[in-house]
């Protein structure tokens, strides 16, 4: 058959939720999807989604409206989401819950057959639509199941196993394709697109270990940031208040945990009577939230009773997280899926003993910058999903980020059809300069299978990871971060000195790392550099006052963060590459919070509106 | 005192068509280690036990929550998920081998592939009018929402045509896990309307007449889905089928 050369090629990079949905979105519209994929697309981290995607479905009685999400979700994000793009968001969510149920996500119903919802994190009321504990499996089971529907008619050719590398501009600067190198024979090549659609998800490894899978590193975005992609808020990394701490990750504990009425505590000497207690210091602390405030206050919490009270179990950074006072069928049946994780890893049934738990990185508000239809600065080039920046501001709700990948997922797909159709694309990529931009690549890798020096690859990436998190973690100050530039930049000397064993040319995966490690230190920098200047608390970014060049403490012993500044840092951060000196260039940006006021965040009283 | 140590035996294979080979390796042991986690220190420092240097293990593993499929082998001779393989609760020296049901590319890491090409056979997914809204939610019977959550939880690991006598070589097969699939999207009510055509799928060659019912898939299924139980199912549903076929015609 001959080929149809007037159909539209779009290349999706990544199918997690948002670029399996984008997918779906081209194919209606009649393009054709050249999807790539560090696994195969069922397999993508989006999976590990538990607690649950929020909606106002209002099935239970409580007068929950889209306003009050989209309220909720700025106020959460504290101020620093473009307000237009999050009403957009919170409007098409019902249309997207009824959608995925139609796909055949088994969402967890009600007895009288309709959907469930439960509490989550920094809402007051029930929106959170969910399938058991595995919610973000389902969601993008059914979306595998409709992109293989189109594979099957011809619309989508899958590269799973297939790392993208760089994009490819034409002359005047416009992205008309990738390269690619896969996996499995280490074959390099070029491929052209009319648009081209990253949706590589999260930075998780950055840090080394954190709740998301190994392939969340980072190295997509980090390598079109070199090639003049802007970065946006990437100092804003939410900590995760409730994981297991592991070497080789820390696994979560959905915020669900807490939505079914979790504890968290630790023992300590009542400051009135001395006698040893249960301290349930959320409670204590937020009164109107309680156990339910959002995760940067709770991780906080934690991290202060551990680190400045020295109140952690055993003296050690771990709190309990306690369901043990709960029904256990009713565990089971709401949260069976988590529950046995628990055991499985730990070895211990948190229905009877309490869960161990201490805060770890989680996910990433910023990401590359997108208009409000998910064009990056690099016209051609689009970004959808949890590798932009968009809908989060300084701090994400729980249940909100299944959300912003699907949504953004049904806005990057159509946006990218409408490029290929009628944008202004410049000149074609001629066969010389499709084969240039592969040489290159090569010769990269080729100079990679060389490198024979004194530095293990996973070593290094180990230490990165100590380093993201003594300085650029929970608490920051000025000291930290200028400390974590310096060492980033020693590690990306050292880098030129790894040494590597595997030569082979089938699956080698420590040469991959190698490449993927250096995209890691570059990103590395655009967070501690963004956290650098940014002087100011605002979500997940809380600061430390230095006075005299020390950590500032008030009368109580208590430390002192700078407060939020809406003057001066009401404002998107911009980071851009400097090709010269390899560092990042931060400036900043304004954006549309004309819709609701700003008013401080504060949950230990009943949000105001 | 010298700290304790994890013996890892492992099978090696540098590519598809290369002979296989053991090296040994082993590993610091700490608590909650598991294999994937003992993988990983090997990546660090990639030398066995006689003090060479070599390649480190190949193997793929994504989620490390036994969530994703990814990280099956051959675990002290069963096929399993290794990033929950506590090393605690495994007889040493541990041997790991790649499934070899499935081609192997490298060391442990294997080709699915004709897992993900059953769920075509099998029609695996709702008929959909468009990725748009058009009605409301449809009322489930949660009993039923409940068993269909069940059997989504398959995370194609390949675990049990790793343990299914009859999925091989030897035979078209596709096994248990796709096999199983086709029942879940008959349960929904709008996947309901082509299960006469999925059932069809399954009565072809390498469809559900291949399983000998001998059980062994249900025993390794990391997610504890019943397969035997819905393969059961099916194979009446498929019968009744044929006999509406019949009566079609
Ligand atoms: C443990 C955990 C629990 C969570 N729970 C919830 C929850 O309950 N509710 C909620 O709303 N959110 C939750 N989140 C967040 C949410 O899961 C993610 O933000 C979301 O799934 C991201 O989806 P995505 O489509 O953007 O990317 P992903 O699902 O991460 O997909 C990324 C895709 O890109 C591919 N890729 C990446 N880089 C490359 C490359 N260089 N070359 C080729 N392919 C590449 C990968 O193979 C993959 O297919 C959770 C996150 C974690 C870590
Ligand atoms: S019951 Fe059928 S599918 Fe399961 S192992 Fe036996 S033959 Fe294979
Ligand atoms: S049915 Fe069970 S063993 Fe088989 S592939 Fe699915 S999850 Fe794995
Ligand atoms: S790594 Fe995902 S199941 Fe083990």
């Amino acid at each position: 058959m001959a080929k149809d050369m007037t159909k539209k090629k779009i290349i999706i990079v990544g199918g997690g939720i948002s670029g399996l949905l984008a997918t779906i979105k081209v194919c209606e519209l009649g393009g054709e999807v050249d999807l790539f994929s560090y696994c195969p697309v069922k397999r993508s981290h989006s999976l590990c989604a538990q607690g649950g995607i929020n909606a106002c479905m209002d099935t239970k009685g409580e007068h929950d409206s889209i306003y009050e999400h989209f309220d909720d979700t700025v106020y959460g994000g504290d101020f620093l989401a473009d307000q237009i793009a999050v009403k957009g968001m919170v409007e098409a969510a019902p249309k997207l819950i009824k959608m995925f149920d139609r796909m055949g996500v088994p969402f967890t119903r009600t007895a009288e057959g309709t959907l469930d919802l439960r509490n989550f994190g920094g809402q007051k009321n029930k929106r959170t639509c969910f399938a058991g504990s595995t919610t973000g499996q389902q969601i993008l089971y059914a979306l595998d199941e409709q992109v293989r529907r189109w594979e099957v008619k011809g619309a989508v050719k899958k590269y799973e196993f297939w790392e993208f590398v760089k994009i490819i501009k034409n002359k005047e600067g416009i992205c008309r394709g990738i390269v690619a190198q896969s996996m499995n024979t280490m074959e390099i090549k070029a491929f052209k697109g009319d648009t081209v659609i990253l949706a590589t998800g999260g930075p998780g490894q950055v840090f080394g270990r954190c709740t998301a899978s190994t392939i969340c590193n980072g190295s997509a975005v980090s390598a079109v940031y070199q090639q003049g992609a802007e970065i946006a808020n990437p100092e804003f990394i939410q900590i995760h208040p409730t994981a297991i701490p592991g070497s080789d990750k820390n696994r979560l504990m959905s915020e669900a945990c807490r939505g079914e009425g979790g504890r968290v505590w630790v023992w300590r000497n009542n400051p009135e009577t001395g006698e040893r207690e249960r301290w349930y210091f959320l409670e204590d602390m937020y009164p109107a939230y309680g156990n339910l405030v959002p995760r940067d206050v709770a991780s906080r919490a934690i991290f202060k009773v551990c680190e400045h009270m020295k109140l952690g179990i055993d003296g050690e950074h771990r709190v309990y997280l306690d369901l043990s006072h709960i029904d256990g069928d009713y565990l089971k049946r709401k949260l069976g899926g988590i529950l046995e994780m628990y055991s499985e890893f730990v070895g211990k049934d948190p229905r009877e003993v309490p869960m161990e738990i201490f805060p770890s990185v989680h996910y990433s508000m910023g990401g590359i910058w997108v208009d409000r239809l998910h064009n990056t600065n690099i016209p051609g080039l689009m970004a959808s999903g949890e590798c932009d920046y968009q809908y989060h501001g300084a701090n994400r709700l729980g249940a909100n980020s299944l959300l912003s990948a699907a949504y953004s997922g049904t806005v990057s797909g159509p946006e990218a059809m409408k490029w290929a159709k009628s944008g202004n694309k410049g000149s074609e990529l001629t066969d010389a300069e499709m084969e240039a931009a592969r040489q290159e690549v090569q010769n990269e890798y080729d100079k990679i299978l060389q490198m024979n020096g004194a530095e293990n690859a996973h070593k290094l990436h180990h230490e990165m990871g100590d380093l993201m998190y003594k300085y650029v973690a929970i608490e920051r100050d000025n000291n930290g971060l200028d400390a974590a530039l310096v060492e980033l930049k020693k590690l990306l000397k050292r880098w030129d000195n790894i040494g590597i064993t595997d030569r082979g040319n089938v699956a080698n995966q420590e040469a991959m790392f190698v490449r993927q490690l250096r995209n890691m230190i570059l990103y590395a920098m655009a967070i501690a550099k963004s956290a650098r200047m940014r002087d100011e608390s605002r979500g997940a970014h809380a600061k430390i006052v230095l006075e005299n060049g020390q950590r500032k403490m008030d009368k109580d012993g208590e430390l002192v963060f700078m407060g939020r500044d809406d003057e001066r840092f009401m404002k998107v951060t911009i980071v851009n590459y400097d090709e010269k000196t390899e560092e990042p260039v931060v400036s900043y940006r304004d954006f549309d919070h004309s819709l609701i006021k700003p008013r401080a965040r504060n949950y230990a009283v009943a949000k105001k509106e | 005192m010298a700290e304790k140590k994890v013996r890892f035996v492992i099978e090696r294979q540098d590519g598809p068509n290369d002979k296989p080979y053991i090296q040994e390796f082993d590993v610091d042991w700490r608590p909650s280690l598991n294999v994937v986690a003992a993988l990983m220190e090997i990546q660090k420092n990639p030398v066995t036990v006689d003090g060479k240097r070599v390649p480190p293990v190949v193997w793929e593993c994504n989620c490390l929550e036994k969530v994703c499929g990814a990280c099956m082998m051959v675990i002290n001779g069963k096929a399993r998920q290794a990033c929950c393989a506590l090393i605690d609760e495994l007889k040493q020296p541990i041997e790991l081998k790649p499934a070899r049901t499935f081609p192997v590319i490298r060391d442990l890491l294997i080709d699915r592939t004709r897992m993900f090409e059953a769920l075509k056979k099998i029609q695996g997914w709702i008929e959909l009018d468009g990725s748009f809204e058009s009605k409301e939610a449809p009322i489930q019977n949660p009993y039923t929402a409940q068993t269909a959550y069940e059997i989504s939880h398959c995370m194609t690991c390949g675990c049990c045509l790793e343990a299914c006598p009859n999925v091989g070589p030897q035979s078209d097969f596709i096994g248990p896990a796709p096999t199983v699939q086709a029942y879940l999207f008959n349960l929904h009510p709008l996947g309901k309307f082509d299960a006469p055509k999925r059932l069809n799928a399954l009565m072809e060659k390498g469809g559900i007449t291949s399983c000998g019912n001998s059980q062994n898939c249900v025993e390794v299924c990391p997610k504890s889905i019943k397969l035997t139980t819905y393969l059961a199912q099916l194979n009446r549903d498929v019968n009744i089928q044929a006999l509406k076929n019949i009566f079609d015609n």
